[in-house]
C-alpha cells in the first residue's frame, strides 16, 4: 500500500487558500440528496455534523452517551489556542504552527498543522457568535492567558471549564439543525462495524444500547469523531465509556492507524488511591505555577510517610529533595509535561513516592501562602483545591497536594490525508481519533483547537473532494449483502462473548491490560519490557476470550456485553501500541525509549531514521501488523533537540 | 393557537396568574385588616359599625369586593390544575428521606396550607359575610347619629364569646401566616420581579408581612375574647 | 482511630425495563473503602453481583469527574447524595457511616422515564434545547470575536448560568418535577449576551412551550432546584425567565409554535 497524504501543491502558507479555491465542490442539489454519518457527538463530531448539515447535507450523527452533550470533550479544562494576536505579544499563525511542530517533537505533518493554525482564529469568532461566554477583560474584550509554557498569550478560556463551554456551543449548533431535521441524531448507539461496499466506507452498523439491536445506516460518507483511546491503561483522565471500539472496527476493515503509542501522560493528576479506583482526575497544569515538587530525600522518610508514621510537614527542608528544581534549574518545576512526569516517575521507582501505593509526589504550597498569603492563591486555584479536599479529604491549605501522572490524551489515531480522509475511500476521522496534528506530544489548550477546526473548518471543504465525485451513487440499500454480512459478524462477535460464560468480569480484564500497558507501555519503555508486554498481552487475549462471563442477554440494556466488547478491542489496540513502540526505535515526545537518551537522560530523537509516521495495517488479532511510512518532509520548522535545563 | 390562551395554558402563564391573584389578596388583606383593627376602638363598636356600614354601601367597595371573590376563586382553581400537573409530572415517588431538609416548610406545603385557609375562609365568610348580608342582625343607634346602623360589632364579639371559635382564627391565621411566608416572595419571583439586588428585601418585608399580618388579625379574637371574658 | 472500610446495607431500586414494575432489593455490602467515591462503591457491588451470577445494578455514569452530567441517582432522599455542590462521582465514602443503610433510586419524573433500574431517559432536555436553546448562526457567519464587547460581569453571569451540566438534579429535587432551573439557565445565558437578543423572544417562548409538552411540573419556587443543583446554578434565572416570558406576552409579533426562528 502506497501512502498518499495529498498534500496541495505550492507553499506552507498558500496551500489551503488555494486548496479551497480549486476543491471541487457540490451542488445545493446534490448535497440534499446526500447523506453523511457522524460518529461521536465531541467537539469534532458535533461541529462537523452541524456544519455539514447547514451546507445541506444530510446527517445521521451517533454517540453512545443519553445525550450528545456528554462527550468528554466537556471535560477539558483550560482553554483553546488561536492565533488572534489580539494581546499585540506577536503571535502569528505562523509562531502557532511553529510552536505546535515544535511541541510535537517534529513527529507531526507540517501542511495540516498550518491549515490548524489558519483556521484558529475563525474558531473563536464562530463560539463568540455562538453565546460562548469566554472570559473578558474589563473593557469587555476578550481574555487570553499564556499556557504550557508558550511565551505568548493565545488560550482563549471559560473559567476551568472551556471544554463545557464550546461543547454546548457545537451542541447548540447541532440542536439547530436536530431541530430542522437535517441531522438525526441517535444517542445511546454504539458503532459495532463499518459497512464498506466496493471498498469505499458506505454505512455502519450501529447498536441501540437500550434495546440491544443492531441497526444498519447507510450514507455516502462516513466520519469517525470517536475520540481518543486512553482508556487502554484502565486508568486515565478519559471518561468510563470513552473507547476505541469504532475506530478498531475502521481499522480492521483496512483503515491504518498512525502512531498508535504516542500517548500523552499529564504530570498532575490525583495518584490512584486503591484497587477499586475507576478513574484518575486531572488537576490543572497551572498549579505547577506556584507549587513546588517534592519527595523526602531519604527512603526511610518515604517509607514512614507511606505507612502514615511521618507527615510532609514533619520532614525538614534538608531531607526533601525539589527534584524538578534540582535537575532543571531554568525550568524548575515548569518543565514540559512528558519531562515532569518521567521526572516523578524516576523518583517513584526510586523508592522515595509517598502514598501508600508508592506512586505520588508532593506538590507543596507552604512556601507560595508564606509568600503571597493564603488569599492570593485561594483566588487562583480555589476551586481546584476543593475539588481536591472534596476527592481526597485532605486540605491543601495546610497539607500538600499528592500527585502523580496520569493518562490524559493520545496523539495517535487513524492515519488520515490532507483531506481528513482515512485509507478507507469516504471514511473520514477527525478529532482526537485522528493522529495528525499533534506529532508526538500536544501543547496544552490544543486539543479543543484542532476537534473545532477540523468539524467546523476543514472537513466541511475537505469532505466535498470525495462526495462530488459520488454524485451519481445513490447510498446503497442497507438489503445489500455487504450491510447483512456486516450485521451477522457484529451479532456473532456479540454472540461469541456472551457464549464464553467464564469467570472473570470484562472489567478485570481491563484492569490487567491496564497494568500491563501502564508498566511497559507507558512513560518510560524498554525493548525488554515491550517484548514481554506481547507476551502478556496475548496470553490475557487468549484468557478473555475462554474465561470472559457477560450475563444478560443481546437484545437488552446491557452495560456489561458493551464494555465487554470494548476491552476486547482495547486487548487488541494494545497490542499494536507496543508492536509501534518497540519499532520506533527512539525517544520523542510522549514515547521515551530508555534506550534513546542523551546522557542526561533527555528524549533522544533519531531523525535520520525515524522522521515518519508509522502507519499500521490490520492482519489479524494476534497477527504481525504491517507498517507502512509516511515520511516527514520539514521545509520550514527544521528539528532541534529540545533542552530545558 | 393565539397567544393569550397559549400564555393562559402555559405553566409560566397558569403561575402569574396565581402569583397577581395572590398578590392582590395580600393588597385585600392589609385593607381588610385595617378595618378590622377598628374592632379595637374602644367605642362599643361604633367605628367598627360606621365602617362596615360605609363599605356595604360603596359601590367600589362592592365591585372590589366581586372581584375578590372571582381572584380567590380562580386562584384555588388555579392551584388545583397547577396541583394536578404536579402530580401527574412525578407518577412514582421516593421513599428516600433526607436527613435534613434544604427548603423551606411552608414552601413545600403551600397545598395544605391553602386548603386550611380556604376551610377558614368558608367559616369566616359564614359566621360574618353571610350573616351581616342575609342574616338578621341586630341594629344600634349610636348616640348623635341620625340613623341606626347594624350592629355587625355585636354580631363579631358574640362569635369571639366562644374560646373555640377564638381559637380556631387563632390557628387558623398561622397557617395564613406560613402560607404568605412563601407566597408573598413566590408571587414576586413568578412575575420576574426579584432579583440579585430586590430579593434581600423583598424576602425580609414578605416575612415582616407574614409575621405582622397576621399577628394582628389574630390579635383581634384574642382580645375580643378577654374583653368579653371580662379581664 | 478512622476506619478505612464501610460494611453498608444497599436498598437499590430495581426496573429490569420502562414498561416492567419496579421494586427495591437489598444487599449487603462489605468493606467498602472510605476513599471510594460513591460510583466505585457501586462499580463493587456489581463485582459481587456478577460473581454471584445475578445482574448488575444499571446506572449510568460517564466522566466521573463532575462535568458530563451523565450520573444521577437519588442517595438518601437527596439527588447526588448528601453533600451540596456535588455530583454522585464527585460524592465520596467517607461521608456515610459504618454499617449505614443507603438508600438509591433513581431521578422520578414522567418526563425521565426509567431505562432499567438506575438509569432514566432525559432525552426530555435535549428536545427542550431543540425547541431553542442555540443562536442562529451557521458555521463561518461570525464577525471578530471582539466587534461586539460585552461587558466582564455579564460575560461572568453567562457562564454562571452556562456552567449547568444538564443532569437533571433540578427536576429530580422538585416537588413538582419541573424543569425550569434548567430552561432559565439556558435561555439566561442567551439573555445576558448581545448575541442572544435577536431570537430571544422567540427562544423564550418556544421553550417554555417544550418544556411543558414534555410533561415537566410547574415552578413553585421552593428553591430545591438550586440547593441541589451540583453546579449551583442561580434561581435568579428562573426569575429572569418569568421576566423575559411576560415581556414576551407584550412584545409584538406572532408565537411560532414549536421551533425557534430559524435562517435558510
Amino acid at each position: 500500500m502506497k501512502l498518499d497524504s495529498k498534500i496541495p501543491e505550492g507553499t506552507l502558507q498558500e496551500r489551503w487558500t488555494r486548496y479551497r479555491s480549486t476543491v471541487p465542490l457540490v451542488s445545493p442539489a446534490n448535497k440534499r440528496k446526500m447523506e453523511i454519518i457522524v460518529v461521536g457527538t465531541g467537539l469534532a463530531g458535533a461541529s462537523a455534523a452541524a456544519s455539514l448539515a447547514e451546507l445541506g447535507y444530510k446527517v445521521k450523527a451517533f454517540c453512545f452517551q443519553d445525550s450528545p452533550r456528554r462527550a468528554h470533550s466537556i471535560a477539558a479544562q483550560g482553554g483553546i489556542n488561536a492565533a488572534k494576536n489580539y494581546q499585540n505579544d506577536g503571535d502569528s499563525v505562523y509562531r502557532l504552527f511553529y510552536d505546535t511542530i515544535k511541541g510535537g517533537d517534529y513527529r507531526a505533518r507540517e501542511a495540516n498543522v498550518h491549515r490548524l493554525a489558519e483556521v484558529s482564529a475563525s474558531i473563536i469568532d464562530q463560539c463568540v457568535a455562538q453565546g460562548v461566554p469566554f472570559a473578558r477583560d474589563y473593557g469587555g474584550m476578550l481574555d487570553n492567558r499564556s499556557f504550557g509554557g508558550t511565551q505568548v498569550s493565545r488560550t482563549f478560556y471559560a473559567r476551568g471549564q472551556t471544554g463545557q463551554q464550546l461543547l454546548l456551543g457545537a451542541y447548540s449548533a447541532l440542536n439547530r439543525q436536530i431541530a430542522k431535521k437535517q441531522v438525526t441524531m441517535y444517542s445511546r448507539h454504539e458503532m459495532v462495524e463499518l459497512v464498506t461496499v466496493d471498498g469505499k466506507a458506505k454505512g455502519i452498523i450501529a447498536k441501540n444500547l437500550v434495546t440491544g439491536e443492531l441497526e444498519r445506516h447507510s450514507a455516502h460518507a462516513v466520519v469517525l469523531a470517536s475520540g481518543g483511546y486512553g482508556n487502554v491503561f484502565y486508568l486515565s483522565t478519559n471518561a468510563m465509556g470513552s473507547n476505541v471500539t469504532a475506530a478498531w472496527k475502521a481499522h480492521r476493515h483496512g483503515a491504518l492507524f498512525g502512531n498508535p503509542c504516542f500517548t500523552q501522560i499529564h504530570p498532575t493528576c490525583l495518584p490512584q488511591s486503591g484497587e477499586y479506583q475507576s478513574k484518575l482526575t486531572l488537576m490543572s497544569e497551572s498549579l505547577r505555577n506556584d507549587g513546588r515538587v517534592w519527595v523526602p530525600a531519604i527512603k526511610e522518610d518515604a517509607l514512614a510517610v507511606r505507612e502514615g508514621r511521618l507527615k510532609a510537614g514533619d520532614i525538614p527542608e534538608d531531607r526533601r529533595d525539589y527534584y524538578l528544581e534540582r535537575k532543571y534549574p531554568a525550568f524548575g518545576n515548569l518543565v514540559p509535561r512528558d519531562v515532569a512526569s518521567r521526572a516523578a516517575k524516576e523518583v517513584c521507582d526510586a523508592g522515595h513516592g509517598v502514598a501508600p501505593t508508592g506512586l505520588a509526589v508532593f506538590l507543596d504550597f507552604e512556601d507560595s501562602i508564606r509568600r503571597l498569603g493564603r488569599n492570593t492563591i485561594s483566588a487562583r486555584y480555589g476551586n481546584l483545591f476543593e475539588m481536591y479536599e472534596k476527592i481526597t479529604g485532605d486540605n491543601p491549605y495546610e497539607t500538600p497536594m499528592k500527585i502523580y501522572p496520569a493518562v490524559h490524551y493520545t496523539m495517535g489515531g487513524l492515519w488520515v490525508d490532507y483531506d481528513l480522509m482515512t485509507t478507507v475511500p469516504g471514511l473520514y476521522a477527525i478529532g482526537e481519533a485522528n493522529f495528525s496534528d499533534h506529532g508526538a506530544n500536544r501543547l496544552g489548550a490544543s486539543a479543543l483547537m484542532q476537534g473545532l477546526a477540523d468539524g467546523y473548518f476543514v472537513l466541511p471543504y475537505t469532505i466535498g473532494s470525495y462526495l462530488s465525485s459520488e454524485i451519481r451513487h445513490a447510498a446503497p440499500s442497507t438489503e445489500d449483502p455487504a450491510f447483512v454480512e456486516a450485521e451477522q459478524r457484529a451479532l456473532a462477535y456479540q454472540q461469541k462473548i456472551l457464549g464464553i460464560q467464564g469467570r472473570r468480569s470484562p472489567e478485570s480484564f481491563h484492569r490487567e491490560l491496564g497494568k500491563i500497558m501502564w508498566e511497559y507501555c507507558g512513560m518510560a519503555r524498554s525493548r525488554d519490557g515491550l517484548t514481554h508486554a506481547l507476551g502478556l498481552i496475548d496470553q490475557l487475549h487468549k484468557d478473555f476470550w475462554s474465561d470472559v462471563r457477560v450475563s444478560g442477554t443481546l437484545a437488552s440494556f446491557n452495560p456489561e456485553l458493551d464494555k465487554a466488547q470494548r476491552v476486547a478491542d482495547f486487548i487488541e489496540l494494545g497490542r499494536l501500541m507496543v508492536c509501534d513502540a518497540l519499532a520506533r526505535e527512539e525517544s520523542c515526545g510522549g514515547h521515551f525509549r530508555v534506550e534513546h537518551q542523551t546522557p542526561e537522560g533527555e528524549a533522544l530523537r533519531h531523525d535520520d531514521n525515524f522522521a515518519y509516521v508509522a502507519a499500521w495495517e490490520y492482519t489479524g488479532a494476534l497477527n504481525e501488523p504491517v507498517m507502512h511510512r509516511e515520511d516527514l518532509v520539514f521545509e520550514a520548522a527544521h528539528p532541534t533537540q529540545r533542552s530545558y535545563k | 393557537m393565539s397567544p393569550i390562551k397559549l400564555f393562559l395554558l402555559s405553566s409560566n402563564g397558569r403561575k402569574t396568574v396565581m402569583a397577581l391573584t395572590g398578590l392582590f389578596l395580600i393588597l385585600f388583606l392589609v385593607v381588610h385588616l385595617a378595618g378590622n383593627l377598628q374592632l379595637l376602638v374602644p367605642d362599643q363598636g361604633r367605628s367598627f359599625n360606621e365602617y362596615s356600614h360605609f363599605m356595604s354601601h360603596s359601590l367600589l367597595i362592592q365591585t372590589v369586593s366581586k372581584l375578590n371573590f372571582a381572584f380567590i376563586i380562580l386562584h384555588v382553581l388555579y392551584s388545583l390544575w397547577l396541583t394536578k400537573q404536579a402530580n401527574a409530572a412525578r407518577p412514582v415517588g421516593y421513599q428516600g428521606r433526607p436527613a435534613k431538609e434544604m427548603t423551606t416548610w411552608s414552601s413545600r406545603n403551600m397545598g395544605i396550607l391553602g386548603t386550611l385557609v380556604l376551610a377558614f375562609l368558608l367559616v369566616h365568610l359564614k359566621g360574618f359575610w353571610f350573616e351581616l348580608k342575609f342574616g338578621e342582625v341586630p341594629v344600634v343607634l349610636y348616640p348623635g347619629a341620625e340613623e341606626s346602623l347594624p350592629d355587625a360589632f355585636r354580631v363579631v364579639s358574640e362569635a369571639y364569646a366562644n374560646p373555640m371559635y377564638a381559637l380556631f382564627y387563632v390557628l387558623s391565621m398561622v397557617a395564613v401566616g406560613f402560607h404568605l411566608y412563601h407566597g408573598f416572595q413566590s408571587a414576586f419571583h413568578t412575575l420576574g420581579l426579584s432579583n440579585y439586588r430586590y430579593k434581600p428585601m423583598i424576602r425580609t418585608v414578605g416575612t415582616l408581612f407574614a409575621v405582622a399580618v397576621p399577628a394582628l388579625f389574630a390579635l383581634i379574637p384574642v382580645v375580643m375574647y378577654l374583653q368579653k371574658a371580662g379581664y | 482511630m478512622e476506619s478505612t472500610s464501610l460494611n453498608l446495607r444497599l436498598q437499590v431500586w430495581r426496573q429490569p425495563s420502562t414498561q416492567a414494575s419496579g421494586k427495591f432489593e437489598t444487599y449487603e455490602l462489605p468493606s467498602v473503602p472510605v476513599h471510594a467515591s460513591f460510583l466505585e462503591m457501586l462499580d463493587l457491588l456489581n463485582e459481587q453481583l456478577i460473581t454471584e451470577g445475578r445482574e448488575p445494578v444499571a446506572f449510568d455514569h460517564d466522566c466521573r469527574e463532575g462535568i458530563c452530567g451523565m450520573c444521577s441517582l437519588y442517595i438518601n432522599g437527596r439527588a447526588h447524595g448528601p453533600q451540596q455542590g456535588t455530583t454522585t462521582c464527585q460524592l465520596h465514602m467517607r461521608h456515610f457511616e459504618d454499617g449505614e443503610t443507603i438508600t438509591i433510586e433513581p431521578f422520578r419524573a414522567k418526563a425521565f422515564p426509567v431505562v432499567r433500574d438506575l438509569v432514566v431517559n432525559r432525552s426530555a432536555f435535549d428536545r427542550i434545547q431543540q425547541a431553542g436553546g442555540y443562536i442562529t448562526v451557521n458555521t463561518g457567519n461570525a464577525p471578530d470575536g471582539n466587534a461586539v464587547p460585552i461587558p466582564k460581569t455579564d460575560a461572568d453571569e453567562a457562564f454562571a448560568a452556562a456552567a449547568c451540566i444538564g443532569c437533571g438534579a433540578c427536576v429530580a429535587a422538585c416537588k413538582n418535577a419541573s424543569a425550569m432551573l434548567f430552561v432559565s439557565a439556558k435561555v439566561s445565558q442567551y439573555a445576558l449576551l448581545p448575541q442572544g437578543q435577536p431570537e430571544h423572544r422567540e427562544r423564550v417562548l418556544s421553550m417554555v412551550q417544550a418544556m411543558d409538552e414534555e410533561g415537566f411540573g410547574h415552578c413553585t419556587n421552593t428553591g430545591a432546584c438550586e440547593a441541589e443543583c451540583p453546579k449551583g446554578i442561580s434561581v435568579e434565572n428562573i426569575a429572569r425567565l418569568n421576566r423575559s416570558y411576560l415581556g414576551a406576552q407584550f412584545s409584538g409579533g406572532g408565537h411560532a409554535a414549536g421551533g425557534g426562528s430559524s435562517m435558510a
